[in-house]
């Protein structure tokens, strides 16, 4: 179904620049181009994603019910989420031959948690995550998207609680997250609980508010005859206060769709009792198609420039020649590669220096010890040589020592045989 | 997130009360009367063939007049390919109409690749579609792409020429071919028939793929379209006059023996191209074109610029379904692991190196202090040898010097006695 968006860029009026004009003398047939285009259309059946956005308990399941006549699953949600999560659920529906594949995605704990900061992101996030995927197929070498089943949001309905006073912070902070992402349809939720009146003055509020807080509400678009008027008038009606229900209460001898109350039943066709059947009208039988489109051409363009810029793709000059994918793909990966190639490089001179450093640190290190090594070495030199002059003199004392000692001795000698030689000769004259 | 895809079987017949979304196709019809549409077609073959007849019997306009003249009426040498644009409305519809003629093919005495420009023609306008495609900012530009290429066969009826063949067998990957044969009124109805049937023969030999006209889901039209299917190829006339016959005015081309009518089906199949290519199946001719024919020219192109501008045709079956950004993605992802890992390995390399040289350091130190410490030790050990020694010494030294005291002494005191004896007259 895509391939109607294939030429995307053809949405524009094709004016034909540099055609001219040419009458035709007979019926030719190609006025039957509409409806060849139609046939392969209902053929490949359409798809319509629907993203609810809402505090617990605003019937947004109750409301998607009503809208397509019949009881999709879920079990309604406790208030005690720790987080707002999305669930969404597709449904394969028929109408006549019109097949439709629809996908409705609630948001659950939307509203309930204490600091609600951070809850529009899990919202963003998932918008995003859809036309991430639509990119990546996009982008893809050996792509298939005419059989591609698209996930993008096509209409977020925003139930906006019926205090009958103003937005609250959360709507405002929610609203504005999501304007640029996708086409935002605010309501009015359970508006049986709000008066004429009341209403009146909630829906002028609502939009002032909305206004000067540069919230890009969906605007039905006036630019085709056929639909203009119905649109801007319904324009004029937004936000819409429905009231949504699958219970039947008879009314006359018709089961409509209602709310009983002790006062009074509440008929969510009746366009007295509230907008149920514009939304209806607006949403689905008039401008579903013109919200897919828009979708397509606006919102996931607007993600898909940005994603690629922050790639860093640009294009080249529009002036000169075109820009060529192919270039941008190349030059990308060679800067690419450089950049890496770069980053290896710096690492390793990174290394290289701490090697270095750490080398010198050691060498350093070295040095020192065998300076001090060297300055011992020199102390013990020098203890040395104390010790030899030490020893030196003490030997000369020896030998100085020894010498008198020898020659006393050797006197002592030398006297003892003189004396003994006298002694000797005394005792040899005593004898005789 | 749960998600599931859930068939309401309720919901496959009607869906109780109204909805309305059976008003798509409504929404769809209105916006695509707005947009306008827009179709190139081509035409090949030799001059001569009624080309530009046929685009003007099929368009009932007169493409090429006057103001406007046609290829045909000016001398080419080389092959040209040329484009004219017009701009037809009918039933609130509008139709830009681009046709590209290709004047010179086939008219040389040596044809070798007069197929190259048309070749060329095909593949940048594919170009320009995928750059355009491919920009950032995706401008407003229109669907040039060539839909569909009627080629024109030389009524011979023999069978297809090798040009024919060659032709064909190069372009029908690029580009819807539907062949036709021209100036079909040169043929009787059997000669046609053997004709068209040598035809095909040869072109499923060969292997050539031509545009199937394919079943559109409406049982009438389906038995139409076989019957069709079995006419292929198409045997056509062409005329830019209109002639009365039988007080009717027709288109039609007036011979001596009567006149040829173009919209008469049993003349030719003129009713039948017109009705295939412009009514019934122009929107699939540019759903093929996109998402066939493009389709291809993309991932070539795209296929050989991710492999460094070489033409790798190897491509893994991964990469291919996985878009360049993606690629380049997982590329960036591996080279970081890469690098961590070498980080890793050359933080550890040099972890290990510094432990070894400071373990270096430290048993050098050791070794030094050990030999410092022993020669200490030496020193002092020899010192204390040495004091030993000195002390020895001076122990002998005062033994000996009071022995030698003792020794003067009794020697003092023996002379003193000797003296003393002398005295005394003891000498004889």
């Amino acid at each position: 179904m895509p391939s109607f968006y294939c030429a995307w860029f053809v949405f524009n009026t094709c004016t034909g620049e540099g055609a001219r004009a040419v009458p035709l003398a007979g019926h030719v047939g190609f006025d039957s181009m509409p409806d060849q285009l139609v046939n392969k259309s209902v053929n490949h059946g359409f798809c319509f994603n629907i993203l609810c956005v809402g505090e617990t308990g605003l019937g947004k399941s109750t409301l998607m019910d009503t809208l397509f006549n019949t009881k999709f699953e879920g079990e309604p949600t406790q208030h005690n989420q720790p987080g707002v999560q999305l669930k969404s659920n597709t449904y394969e529906l028929q109408e006549s031959n019109v097949r439709l594949k629809l996908t409705v995605v609630n948001t659950v704990g939307f509203g309930d948690q204490i600091n609600k900061e951070d809850s529009y992101k899990s919202i963003v996030e998932f918008i995003d995550t859809q036309f991430e995927a639509y990119l990546q197929e996009e982008l893809k070498i050996k792509r298939t998207l005419h059989s591609y089943h698209d996930t993008r949001i096509h209409a977020c309905l925003y139930f906006i609680a019926p205090t009958g006073h103003s937005l609250k912070s959360l709507d405002l902070v929610t609203m504005k997250k999501l304007d640029s992402k996708v086409n935002i349809i605010p309501i009015i939720a359970k508006s049986d609980a709000i008066s004429k009146s009341e209403l009146t003055k909630f829906k002028i509020k609502i939009t002032s508010e909305l206004v000067s807080n540069g919230v890009q509400i969906y605007q039905f678009p006036t630019d085709d005859e056929t639909v203009a008027e119905i649109n801007s008038t319904m324009n004029g009606h937004l936000p819409f206060a429905v009231v949504g229900s699958t219970e039947e209460v008879k009314i006359g001898n018709k089961m409509v769709k209602a709310r009983q109350y002790p006062w009074g039943t509440v008929q969510v066709e009746n366009e007295n009792h509230c907008d149920f059947v514009k939304l209806r009208e607006m949403l689905i039988r008039v401008n579903m198609e013109d919200l897919r489109e828009q979708t397509h051409t606006r919102h996931y363009e607007l993600y898909r420039r940005c994603k690629l810029e922050e790639m860093g793709f640009k294009d080249t000059d529009p002036d000169c020649k075109p820009f060529s994918l192919q270039e941008t793909y190349e030059a990308k990966r060679n800067e690419f590669m450089g950049d890496l190639q770069k980053k290896e490089e710096e690492m390793r001179q990174m290394f290289v220096q701490r090697v270095k450093e750490k080398e010198a640190e050691l060498k350093e290190a070295e040095k020192e010890l065998h300076e001090k090594f060297d300055r011992l070495k020199k102390l013990h030199q020098d203890e040395k040589k104390k010790l030899e002059d030490k020893k030196k003199s003490l030997d000369d004392e020896l030998n100085g020592f020894k010498q008198k000692k020898t020659a006393a001795e050797l006197l002592q000698s030398q006297a003892q045989q003189a004396g003994g030689s006298t002694t000797l000769k005394r005792d040899k004259e005593r004898k005789k | 997130m749960s998600s599931g895809v859930r068939s309401m079987v309720s919901m496959m017949t009607n869906l109780e009360g109204y909805v309305g979304f059976a008003n798509l196709p409504n929404q769809v019809y209105r916006k695509s009367v707005k947009r306008g549409f827009e179709f190139t077609l081509m035409v090949v073959g030799e001059s001569g063939l009624g080309k530009s007849t046929l685009i003007n019997s099929l368009f009932l306009t007169d493409l090429y007049s006057k103001d406007y003249p046609g290829p045909s009426l000016r001398i080419k040498k080389t092959v040209q390919v040329e484009q004219s644009k017009v701009l037809v409305k009918e039933g609130g519809v509008q139709l830009t109409l681009t046709i590209v003629d290709t004047p010179g093919f086939g008219d040389a005495v040596d044809n070798s690749n007069c197929w190259q420009p048309v070749i060329n023609y095909i593949d940048s306008k594919c170009e320009d579609f995928l750059n355009a495609e491919s920009r950032v900012n995706r401008r407003l530009m229109p669907d040039n792409r060539v839909h569909c290429c009627l080629y024109f066969i030389a009524p011979s009826g023999h069978g297809l020429k090798p040009l024919d063949i060659e032709f064909m067998k190069r372009l029908h990957d690029k580009v819807n071919v539907i062949p036709l044969i021209a100036k079909a009124d040169t043929l009787t109805p059997e000669e046609c028939q053997l004709f068209k049937k040598q035809i095909m023969k040869e072109i499923q030999e060969h292997k050539i793929q031509i545009y199937e006209f394919p079943d559109i889901e409406d049982d009438e039209d389906s038995k139409l379209i076989r019957k069709i299917k079995e006419r292929m190829p198409l045997a056509v006339v062409g005329s830019n006059v209109v002639i009365e016959v039988n007080g009717k005015k027709v288109r039609g081309r007036q011979y001596p023996w009567g006149v040829a009518e173009v919209e008469n089906g049993e003349h030719c199949d003129f009713t039948v191209l017109r009705n295939m290519l412009i009514r019934t199946h122009m929107q699939d001719l540019k759903d093929v074109t996109n998402n066939v024919h493009y389709e291809n020219y993309r991932s070539r192109k795209l296929a050989a610029v991710t492999c460094n501008g070489g033409v790798d045709t190897s491509k893994t079956k991964n990469q291919m379904t996985r878009s360049p950004l993606a690629q380049m993605e997982e590329e960036r992802r591996e080279h970081v692991m890469k690098m961590k890992k070498m980080e890793t390995e050359m933080e550890q390399v040099f972890e290990m190196k510094v432990k070894e040289k400071k373990q270096k350091l430290k048993d050098s130190e050791a070794e030094l202090e050990r030999r410092h410490e022993q020669m200490k030790k030496n020193l002092e050990a020899q010192y204390k040898e040495l004091e030993e020694k000195k002390r020895h010494h001076e122990e002998e030294k005062s033994n000996w010097e009071a022995q030698q005291r003792i020794l003067e002494q009794q020697k003092l005191d023996a002379s003193k006695t000797m003296e003393k004896n002398k005295k005394k007259g003891k000498i004889f």
